[in-house]
This record gives structure tokens, sequence and C-alpha cells, in this order.
């Protein structure tokens, strides 16, 4: 527990060398940044023009003089711009345009370093982390906690927040994830991005990321974990709207900051509870309060989890905050795989986990996340089974998984939906890869219904990708059959007539996930070729995309074995390894609901349930989709407003836009033009003309007329005098 | 019989407010300063019919020299003014070509 | 740097004498004019630095004082030049010191006609500014106050934009209509304390029966509301930012809408601590109104530099908000965002100033795409933009986070509406970085835009540094304004504890001092 762990205070520098971690990618990511401003250089694509003062303003003083010769000014030096910049600015604005990536390839010049850079840092750090695990390792069971505080970052006046790092078992696990997968997609993309004029700059995003999400999984308070939550949403926006010369790259970015931001709201608003509650951020001194709380302080503790749990929906992509992620697809595939499959998106699992006794401590908010995770993963999976985009088909997949994930947190599952999301993070990211594989491969086509037949062309891809496949759909032995099993005994144990609806609708689920699954590999692999092979020719990727490719795929098929069930005979790797973390929640929600166990019976007959079920649907899929899209023309066919209607989400994209980005946008203009011009300037400049009005009015009195004058002189005399006369 | 100093005072007043109705309603220069002379002469007898009243009061022994001496003042700014008016009724004249009041409204906005 | 008796009238007085210096050069020699400016603004950021560096945050009297009589009132009260720093002007004199040079070279762009003017106006304001933030005498502080609205009248109405003559007298009537009635309740409050001592109406003023107090705050909070501003009172702020040249707009939004906070801090709470428990709550709803509302105008914008003096009507509204939730995290977050946002907003107005001058346009639809033509600008831009929209490791997240979490205190349900100000901020800000940088380049004007040269590049520079600073390490800045904000509170509860006494029949019922 927190109070046995050997602090390490700020004055040791024993563990100092953890701050490498996040340190190495954050400085490939400035290196990477000056790289790609040296490109730009050296391509001449922007110069320091002369004389730009031609420009000024010398309206102003005087407008009729001014813009006569400021428009004359300005078409003179707009021609000398088009004539010096004109070769290099048209080309760079035609490269700009029509760039999506790949078309007009780019050399990259010094650029190249960039990915150099990265990728090394990412290897680095993945050493480094392995060197934690060690060291973790080391030390006892009981006092698995490296601390190393920084600085003190800010003092609230009450208590202080500082930049501090904690790594314990968790911490570790999520370290080894995001470097280890993250050195592997940084891998791809050196070979994946070649050629693209914004070779540098994507990598520092990536690398920037990178140091965002390790700062995430690494800080020991809530605001350092949200200095991580913001860093990665905003390398988010970067990275999906990398390709801004379009309009919708961009849109989605901002779609995906915003979304988030609704989220991250929430979380703001659980964190002012907490540190009232607590009087500290810090999340294991937190954890450590929440168990005395229970009792005197339970519909606060629920507010302050139901909050986070807000900030996890929008970061995870469950209901309702969801929608941006299909958006997130425009921007470049291994920017999907890294941060919307295995990294980014999987920082709500980590909230969630990390925070477990908070969590455990309302069984009402538990069940408002089954509800809301086996809602979400029913949608999603419902809605992939239609896209005909293979991105977009993973995407959905994706937050369906989410989902998966947070059923076992519902269930207090903790170390079965972190071992989800360690095998999701293979598979997922492997399936990604491979898609860009074929994306790469048939010239940016994502349309599953131009594919068709690629296994020859693309052995290696296609290998790689049945094995992320069997993994996603759960075939028994691999991975994902482990985990998503283990998160559906825990479910089915909790014995309660909500969890059993909710096993229910993750069973149809994940019936759901290997029929969909399949559909995509029979639909891209298999079958007649639906693409011109004269005109299209689809060959395999380099060696620098494949080889990533294979080492995920073989985690994808033994990484099983970090979990075994119990009924295996076998150790859970996991679960033991992060029962330091998970004991405080498991406690209580022992306390609360008592054992559940399995008999080892029921869990035989539930893991064949599973291999069945994956084995049945997954053939299913596939003899469905193996002669091609006929199924789906069918649908769309006969019952087309079905197939609209689970193609867009269950239409809940639609609805926000015109539930909730129409009104906003009505209220801004009610706001902007009714009640500010009108009303507010209007009493403003009311008030003003209303004493002009009155100075008129009195301006008369003086009319030039020396009567006029007279007669006000002799009245105020008389007045006076009577006045006078009077007080006397 | 002696004119009682009431009826003195009521002429005053009667030929003030004659002067003043004069004053404010008349358009002509010349007559705006008749009557302001006459108003200045009214305020005159109003003084002499004072001092007489105290006179009479007092007995013969002690006549009021206050008032006529305040009355040969006012004669002599009346005097004075009327000089003065008269010269700028004679350049308004000179540059307006008329003496109507109607057409010295400069002044107005 | 030796720290003398005199430092701080120098720093008051040497833009004054730079100022008189420039009138001295002949018209034509806009070089010298330059010139002058900026070495005697970088004088005073120089100075202005220093006094910070020296500043001792552990102790809430005031540092660096000047005393020198000046004249006497009838009814034998003495007014004195008083000058002083304490916690709370610290950090906005730093501000606006290390503005000056910043502003003056941006001058370079866009004034080319009647420079002279223009740089003793921009001079003498700076000398106004620094006098409200540091003299310690009332009238003293009233003098400054007007001082710095002049400048401004005529900066405003002469290098301004299109309809800059109605926004001139609109920001000028406005604004001066409040002080008049500040300056109605400072007299009274002069004559009745019978000093002009600030140090000492502190004390006088707090033990004034809370009636009184009340109407006096009302009066000092109208001026300062107006200047803030605070809705409803901000109608006069977009279109002045928006007619404005950018020099002009760049000090408006970074020091001259401090001088309302720091009043509304000093001379509301401080000095009438009874009366702001009672119009907390009040103030706090239209902070959080001036949150939401700014928010929705900011939203329904085409005009660039109007959106962003909206967003300013919103980031103030933070900042009243967590002054008047009279907390210490509340007091400390917004002294912080008030710094802040003067760097933020200053550096986005400096920005769209630079496109300006190069495409004399503020409509958002006539840009789009310009980040492939003008990278180093892109950079820049986004950076203001999310140091805007308070992205944790910048500057505004600390001020923010603090700000809400002294509100959560004060008033759980305020926190919650104006925490959806962050959902808000990035909506508009973001909608205008991407009409501006992304998509399309569809107008063929935009092809040949010229990047940042640098001179530009530089001036932004300190901003973007300080920015960056304060995010990672605030409390090199917050600890400065320590003493001075306990001061405050501990004010707030004798001033909360004399509620409760005179409310309960018991003086024991100290429920809420435990609390604390």
């Amino acid at each position: 527990m927190f109070e046995q762990a050997p602090l390490i205070l700020a004055g040791s520098s024993e563990y100092d060398w953890l701050w490498l971690i996040p340190a190495l990618p954050l400085g490939a990511a400035a290196l990477a940044g000056v790289l790609h401003f040296l490109t730009l250089r050296s391509r001449g694509a922007w110069k320091e023009k002369p004389a730009s003062h031609g420009h000024d303003a010398h309206g102003h003083a005087d407008p009729a003089h001014g813009a006569h010769g400021q428009a004359a000014h300005g078409a003179a030096h707009g021609a000398a711009h088009e004539a010096t910049h004109g070769a290099h600015g048209h080309a760079h604005g035609d490269h700009e345009v029509h760039a999506d990536h790949g078309h007009t390839k780019v050399p990259a010049g010094i650029g190249a370093l960039a990915p150099v850079l990265a990728a090394l840092s990412m290897y680095a750090a993945f050493a480094l982390a392995l060197k934690g695990f060690f060291a973790l390792k080391e030390l006892g069971e009981g006092a698995r906690v490296l601390r190393s505080t920084a600085w003190a970052w800010i003092d609230t006046g009450t208590f202080g927040i500082d930049i501090a790092m904690h790594l314990d078992p968790l911490s570790s696990v999520m370290t080894l994830v995001v470097t280890g997968i993250g050195a592997l997609i940084f891998t791809y993309a050196a070979g994946y991005m070649k050629g693209d004029p914004g070779y540098a700059k994507f990598f520092a995003y990536l690398a920037l990321f990178a140091f965002s999400m390790l700062m995430l999984v690494l800080s020991s308070s809530l605001i350092g974990l949200f200095v991580g939550w913001e860093g990665v949403g905003l390398c988010s926006y970067l990275l999906i709207g990398f390709w801004y010369q379009k309009n919708g790259p961009a849109e989605a970015g901002q779609k995906a900051f915003v979304m988030n931001r609704i989220g991250d709201a929430s979380f703001l608003l659980g964190t002012f509870l907490l540190a009232q509650m607590f009087g500290s951020l810090d999340m294991a001194a937190i954890n450590a309060g929440v168990p005395g709380s229970i009792a005197a302080h339970a519909p606060e503790l629920f507010l302050a989890g139901l909050f986070l749990f807000g900030g996890a929906c929008g970061k995870s992509a469950q209901i309702p905050l969801f929608t941006w992620l299909p958006d997130a697809m425009a921007g470049p595939t291994p920017v999907s795989a890294l941060i919307h499959a295995a990294t980014m998106v999987t920082a709500g699992v980590y909230l969630v986990v990390r925070m477990n006794p908070l969590f455990a401590a309302s069984p009402t908010l538990l069940a408002i996340i089954g509800i809301v995770a086996a809602l979400t993963a029913f949608i999603a999976a419902t809605t992939a089974l239609v896209q005909r985009d293979i991105k977009k088909v993973l995407a959905y997949s994706t937050v369906s998984q989410l989902g998966f994930m947070f059923l076992g947190l519902a269930t207090g599952a903790w170390a079965a939906a972190v071992f989800h999301l360690v095998t999701h993070a293979f598979f997922k990211a492997l399936l990604f890869l491979g898609a860009g594989s074929v994306i790469h491969g048939m010239h940016e086509e994502q349309d599953m219904h131009k594919m068709g037949g690629l296994k020859r062309y693309m052995p290696i891809t296609f290998a790689t990708f049945i094995a992320g496949a069997a993994a996603l759909s759960g075939l028994p032995l691999l991975s994902g059959f482990f985990s998503k099993d283990e998160i559906l005994a825990h479910t089915f144990a909790q014995r309660s007539p909500l969890f059993y609806a909710l096993w229910a609708v993750g069973l149809l689920t994940a019936m759901l996930t290997a029929f969909y699954t399949w559909r995509m590999v029979a639909l891209t692999f298999f079958g007649k070729e639906r693409f011109d092979a004269a005109k299209v020719h689809p060959h395999e990727s380099p060696a620098l995309m494949t080889l990533p490719l294979v080492v995920l795929a073989i985690l994808s098929v033994v990484g099983g074995a970090l979990g075994l069930p119990i009924v295996f005979g076998a150790p859970h790797l996991l679960a033991e390894w992060l029962e330091p973390v998970t004991r405080s929640g498991t406690a209580i929600l022992r306390a609360s609901h008592g054992e559940h166990h399995l008999s080892h019976t029921t869990e035989w007959i539930l893991l064949g349930v599973g291999a069945l079920i994956a084995i049945v649907f997954a053939v299913r899929g596939f003899r469905a989709y193996v002669g091609g899209t006929a199924r789906d023309l069918e649908r769309e066919a006969k019952s087309p407003r079905l197939a609209a209607f689970l193609g867009d989400a269950w239409t809940i994209d639609t609805k926000y836009t015109s539930f909730v980005v129409g009104p906003v946008k009505l209220l801004a203009f009610v706001i902007a033009v009714v009640i500010d011009a009108f009303a507010i300037d209007g009493l403003v400049n009311g008030i003003a003309a209303l004493t002009r009005g009155i100075g008129g009015r009195v301006r008369k009195m003086a009319d030039g007329s020396i009567a006029t004058y007279g007669l006000w002189m002799g009245a105020v005399t008389a007045l006076m005098a009577f006045l006078f006369l009077w007080k006397r | 019989m002696s004119v009682p100093s009431e009826h003195l005072f009521i002429l005053a007043v009667v030929l003030f407010a004659i002067g003043a109705a004069g004053f404010f309603l008349r358009r002509n220069v010349i007559v705006v300063l008749m009557c302001v002379e006459l108003m200045l002469n009214a305020a005159n007898l109003s003084f002499l019919a004072a001092s007489r009243m105290h006179s009479l009061a007092a007995g013969a022994t002690k006549p009021s020299l206050e008032g006529p001496t305040f009355a040969i003042f006012v004669i002599v700014v009346a005097a004075i003014e009327a000089a003065v008016g008269l010269a700028l009724v004679i350049a308004l004249y000179r540059t307006r070509q008329t003496v109507s009041l109607d057409a010295v409204t400069d002044l107005k906005d | 740097m030796a720290i003398n008796v005199m430092t701080l009238s120098v720093l008051v007085f040497l833009p004054l004498l730079g100022a008189l210096l420039i009138a001295a050069t002949p018209k034509k020699a806009v070089g010298m004019q330059r010139g002058i400016a900026l070495l005697t603004t970088l004088a005073v950021a120089w100075i202005g630095i220093a006094l910070c560096l020296r500043f001792d945050g552990s102790s809430a009297a005031m540092q660096f004082t000047e005393v020198a009589p000046w004249f006497t009132l009838p009814g034998g009260i003495d007014v004195h030049y008083r000058l002083g720093m304490d916690g709370i002007s610290v950090l906005l004199v730093g501000l606006t010191a290390i503005l000056g040079p910043i502003v003056v070279l941006s001058t370079w762009g866009h004034i080319h006609v009647r420079v002279k003017e223009f740089m003793v106006w921009l001079l003498a304001m700076q000398t106004g500014m620094l006098g409200v933030f540091l003299s310690l005498d009332l009238i003293l502080f009233y003098v400054f106050w007007e001082t710095s609205l002049i400048p401004l009248y005529f900066i405003l109405g002469i290098w301004g934009g299109e309809r800059r003559l109605y926004a001139t007298i609109k920001f000028f009537l406005y604004t001066f209509a409040g002080s008049v009635v500040m300056l109605i309740a400072a007299i009274w409050l002069i004559w009745t304390a019978e000093t002009t001592d600030v140090v000492r109406l502190l004390d006088i003023a707090g033990r004034m029966p809370v009636e009184t107090q009340t109407w006096l705050f009302a009066a000092f909070a109208l001026a300062f509301a107006i200047k803030v501003p605070l809705m409803p009172f901000h109608t006069w702020l977009p279109d002045a930012h928006t007619e404005a040249p950018t020099s002009g707009s760049v000090i408006l939004a970074g020091v001259l809408l401090k001088m309302g906070t720091y009043g509304l801090l000093r001379y509301g709470i401080q000095m009438f601590p009874g009366a702001a428990l009672e119009a907390a709550p009040w103030m706090m709803a239209l902070g959080v109104l001036g949150i939401v509302y700014g928010a929705f105008l900011a939203m329904a914008q085409t005009d660039v530099k109007r959106l962003i003096a909206c967003s300013s009507v919103s980031h103030l509204g933070y900042v009243v908000l967590g002054l008047f939730a009279l907390t210490e995290a509340g007091l400390r977050g917004s002294l912080l965002q008030m710094v802040n946002h003067g760097l933020s907003t200053g550096l986005l107005f400096l920005l769209i100033g630079m496109i300006y001058e190069r495409r004399h346009t503020r409509a958002l639809d006539q840009y789009g795409g310009i980040a492939g033509v003008m990278p180093i600008f892109a950079l820049f831009l986004v950076f203001a933009v999310l140091s805007s929209v308070g992205l944790p490791g910048l500057n505004g997240f600390v001020g923010e986070y603090l700000i809400l979490l002294g509100t959560w205190e004060a008033s759980p349900w305020l926190a919650a509406i104006a925490v959806t100000g962050v959902v808000f901020g990035a909506i508009y800000l973001l909608m205008a970085t991407r009409k501006m940088l992304f998509g399309p380049l569809v107008h063929s004007e935009n092809k040949s835009l010229s990047d940042l040269n640098g001179r530009e590049v530089a001036l932004m520079l300190p901003i973007v540094v300080l920015c960056v600073w304060i995010g990672v390490q605030p409390n090199v800045f917050l600890d400065r304004t320590d003493a001075s904000l306990r001061d405050v509170t501990s004010r707030i509860e004798h001033a909360r504890s004399a509620r409760t006494a005179s409310i309960e029949a018991t003086p024991v019922h100290r429920l809420e001092i435990e609390a604390r």
C-alpha cells in the first residue's frame, strides 16, 4: 500500500533516470520541429519578403489618397511577389492542395533525420521502461512504488500540486505498452509517410504525443495526469488535421478537440470535488483516503467518480462522446493506429483503474458505467457491420472494444480490463497498420468494395492481418480470446439481473465482432479483384512497414500468456502484477458485494461458449463475403433505411448536429444580434441619443432673439428676488 | 388734496409693466430702448414715492434724502445707457440696414 | 542595479520624459522617434523587471515606498505624492513594463503617419498605467487613472479604423462616466476618513458599517466594472478593439483592462471587505454571465479582431469570478490570470495585426489555408490559441484552474457553469484558427503572403517565453503575491466573522471559520 512504499523524495537522485522516459520523446519532438522548419527553408517555400511595409495602412488619416495609393501599390507588390515567389509558391501551393500524401512525393532532405530521432527516442524509452519494470520487480511485493518529484508546480494556497512521477505496476505496464507499440508504429510510419511534405513535422507531433501520453501514465497527481490528458488531445487535433489543406481533416480535428474538451470539463469538476474532499490531488493520497470516507461521503464519492467517468467517456469515445473517433480516421493511418487504438483512447481506462477505490465505492456508478459500456459496444459493433471504409470498420471496432474494457471495469475486474487494453493494443494496432499497408499498396483506396483478392499481392500484410483478425474476433487461444473471455466471465459472475443482461449484450457484441472482422478480411483479401489491375498496382509494403506488422502479429498470438485463466492451471501474470494497485478497489467491492466466484465448470462452459461463438460467427462472416459485396448491396437495396441508420452509428452524430450544434449557433446569433447589438448596445446608444435629444430641446432656448433672452433673465431675476424676500 | 403715496406706487408698477411688456414684445430696437427708459423712470417714481412716504411719516423734521439721491443716480445711468444703446442702434443700422430685432439672431444655434 | 528611494518615481515618469524628448524631435525624424521610444520602454522594462525580482513576497507591507507632500485640501486634509508596490501590484507592474517595448516594436509595422504624436501618446499612457498600479494616495490614483484615458482617446481617434470616432467617444464617455461616479465616492470617503493615504484608508474603510461600505463599493465597482469590462457594461470593448490600431489593441487588452480588475481587488475587495462579502454572489454571477455570454458573442463573429475582443470579455469574466470567490485559490488564480490574459490576448492581437498589415482585412472568410504559406505565423497563432484556451503546461491553464478551484469552494454550481467556458473557448478559438489557417487556399491574394520577419518574431518571443514559464513554474510568480493576498483573505475573514456575529445572537457560533 501507499504508506509502505519507499517514497523516493526529491533529494534522492537514485531514480531520476525515470524522467528520461518522457524527456527523450520530448527532446526528439523539439529537434524534429526544428528539422521541419529547416526543411521548409531549404525548399524555399517561405522566405522573408522584402518591404512588406509597402502594404501599410497609409489610408487612415487620409482615406481618399491612401486607398488609391494602396490599391496601386498593392497590385504592384502582389505582382512582384508572384514573380519572385511564383515558381516556388505555386509549386508549393500545388503540393499542399493535392498531396493527400504520396501522390507527389517530396524528398525529405534533412527532414529524414526526424523519424530516426523520434524512433530512437522511443526505443530508448522502451529500454528505460523495461529497466523500470525490473527495478520494480526487485522491490518486494508490498513496496512496488518509485516516486520522483521534479518541482512544486502550483500552490493553491491550501495545498500544492507537484510535478512528480509515480511508477508502480500499473504505470509500468502502460509505459511498456506506449513505448513499445509506439516504437513499432514510429518505425512503420517512417516508411508510410515517406514522401509527404510534412515528413519531419509528422514525427514532431508523434513524439510530442508520446511525451504527453507518458506524462499521463506516469504522473502522480490528477492534474499532472490532466497535463498529459490535454496534451494527447492537442496532438490528436494536430495529427488528425495533419493534411490540413483539405476541409475534412481540419474539421475532424476540431471536432475531436471540442468533444474531448466536454469530457475534460467533466474531469475538472471531478478534481474540484476530490480536492475539496481530500485536500490533495495526489492520486495515491486520494486512493488511500477513499476507504475511510465511504461511510460518510458516499454521494460525493459517487459524484466525483461520475465526473471523472465523464472525462473518460470523452477521451475513450464512449456514448455519448464517441462520434469524433470515426471522423478522426481522416488522419494518417499510423496516427489512427497509435492514438486511436492503442494509447490515447485507453487513457480513460487507465484513469478508472488508477482510481479504482473511488469507483469501487459506488455500486451505482459501476452499474452506470456497465450500461454505457455495453450499449456503446453493441451500437458500435452494429455500425462496424455495414461500413465500406476499412478504417471506419476498425474505428467503430475500437469504440466497441473500449466498451468491453469499460464493461470489465464495471464489474470490478480491473486487471481484466487492463489485460484487454494490452491485447487490444497489440491486435488493433496491427490491424490498423495492416490496413495502412493495404491502403498504401492500393494507392489511397480505402473502400473495401473496391478491393478483393489482395492476398496474393501482399502476403506478409495478409498473414499478419489474419493474425490480428483472429485475435480481435476472439478465436480460441489467441490473446483476444483470453482477455475478452475474462471480461465476460466476470460480468457473468456478478449474478445480478443487470449484469446478466449486460453479459448477454456482451455476448451479442462478441458475435458481431467476429462477423464484421472476418467480413473485413474476406472483402479485402479474398474473392475476386474488384479493381482494375491495369490501373491500380497493389504491392507489398517495404520492410520498414512489414517488420512491425510481424512483431505485432507474434504478440497478438502469444499475448494471451499474460493472463491465462485459472482453470488452465497457470497463474494470471497480469493480475498478479497489478495486484498492489487493484487491491484497494477489490477489497471495497468485496466488502459491499461479497465474493464473486465462478465454479470451474461454469468457467469451462463460458470458455467453450466464447470459443464456439467466435468460430461460428467468424466462419459465417467469412462465408457471407468471400464471394463479394453482394450481401451489402442486397441490404442497401432491400432495407435502405436500416442500412443508413446502422451506417450512421444510429444517427447519433446527425442528431448532435441538429440538436446541439444548430441551437448553439442559433443562440450565438441571437446573443450577438438581438441581445448585444439590439438590447444592450441599444440601451447605451439610446442613452446617448436621449442626451442628444434633450440637448437639442434645451438648445432652442438660445434662439438668438434678444426678447427671449430678456424674458428668461427677467423671469429668473424675479424668481430670485421673490426667494430672497421670502427667505427673510 | 395730496395724492396718497400708494397711488404713486401703483402708477410706478403700471408704468413698469407697460415698459416690460414693450421690452419683451416689440420688434423695433428704438421702441425697446424707449421701454427700457420707461422702466427706469418707473423705478425712479417708486423711489421718490417711497421717499415721500418716509418723509411724511417722519413729519416735516426729517425729509428723507435717500430716495431723490438714488433717483438722480438712476437718471444718470439711464442717460448713459440711452446713449450707448442709441450708438449700438446706429451701428446696427449701418451694418444691417434694419432696426428690427428679428434680424439680430446671430447667437442662434 | 541599485534600487534606491527614487526608483518607483523614475519608473513611473521615465516614459513621460521619453515622450517629452520625442515631442522635441523634428516631425520627419521617424527613426529617431522610434529609437527614443524603444530605448525608453526598454529602460522601463529593465527597471520594472528588476523591481519584480527584488520584491519580497513574504511581506504584505508596501515596498519601495516614496512619499512627498503635495497640496492640502480645505479641512486640513493633506494630499501626498505617495508610491509603493505590494504583492497585488507587482505582477501588473511587471506586465506593463514588459509590454512597453513590445508594443513600440509592433508600431513599426503599422504606424507610418504622425509617428511622433503616436509615440508621445503611447509613452504618456504608460506613465499613467504605471502610476495607477503604484499610487498609494487616492487623489493621485484618480489623477493617474484619468491620465491613462486620454492618450488612448487620441490613439483610437486618430490612428483607428473606419468607425473610430464612434468607438472612441463611446469608450471615453462610458469609462469617464464610471470614473466620475468613483470620484464622488472617493471624495466622500476622503472627507469622512480625513485622509487620502490608501494604506490608512484600507483600515478605516474596512471598519465602516456595512451599509456605508456597500454604497461606496458600488460606486467604485461601477467604474471598475466598466473598465474590466464586466457584463453588462461591456459593449464598448468590441468596438474599441476593432477600430483601434494593433498597438492600441495590445496595450488596451494587455494593461488597461487590468486596471479595472486591479481596482476591483484593491479598492473593492481589500478596501471594503464587508461590502465585497455582500456583493460577492452578484459579482460572481456577473462573472459567470460574462464567461458564457462573451463566448457566445465570440462564436457569432466574422471579424477576427472582434472575436478576440469578445473572448476578452469571456476571459475577464473568469478573473472577476475568481476575485469574488473570495478564497485563496480564487484570488491567486485571478491575479495570475490578469497577467496571463494580458500576455495571451496581447499575443493574439499582435498576430492579427501582423496579418492585417499584409492583407488589410479582418474578415475570417477572406482567409483559409494560409498555414502553408506562412508556417511561422501558423506556429505562433496556434501557440497563442492554446495559451488562450488553457492548455495545461501553458499559462492560461494555471490561472483558469485556480480560479475554478476557488470558485468551487465558494459556489459549486457557478463553478459548474463556468467550467463550460472551457469548452466554448475551444469552440470559437479553434473555429477561427481553422478558418484562417486550414482548409484549401481559395483566395489568390493569400498565396503571396510573406511570413513573419525577424522584428515580428523577436517582439513576440518574450511573451512566448513568459507563457511557457508561467505555465511550467507558476509558483515563482504566485509566491510574490502570497503575503498580500493573505492580507486580503484575512480582511475577508474579519468581515465574515463580523457579519456572523451580527447575525447570530451568540458570538460563539464560528462554524464558518472552522471550516476554513
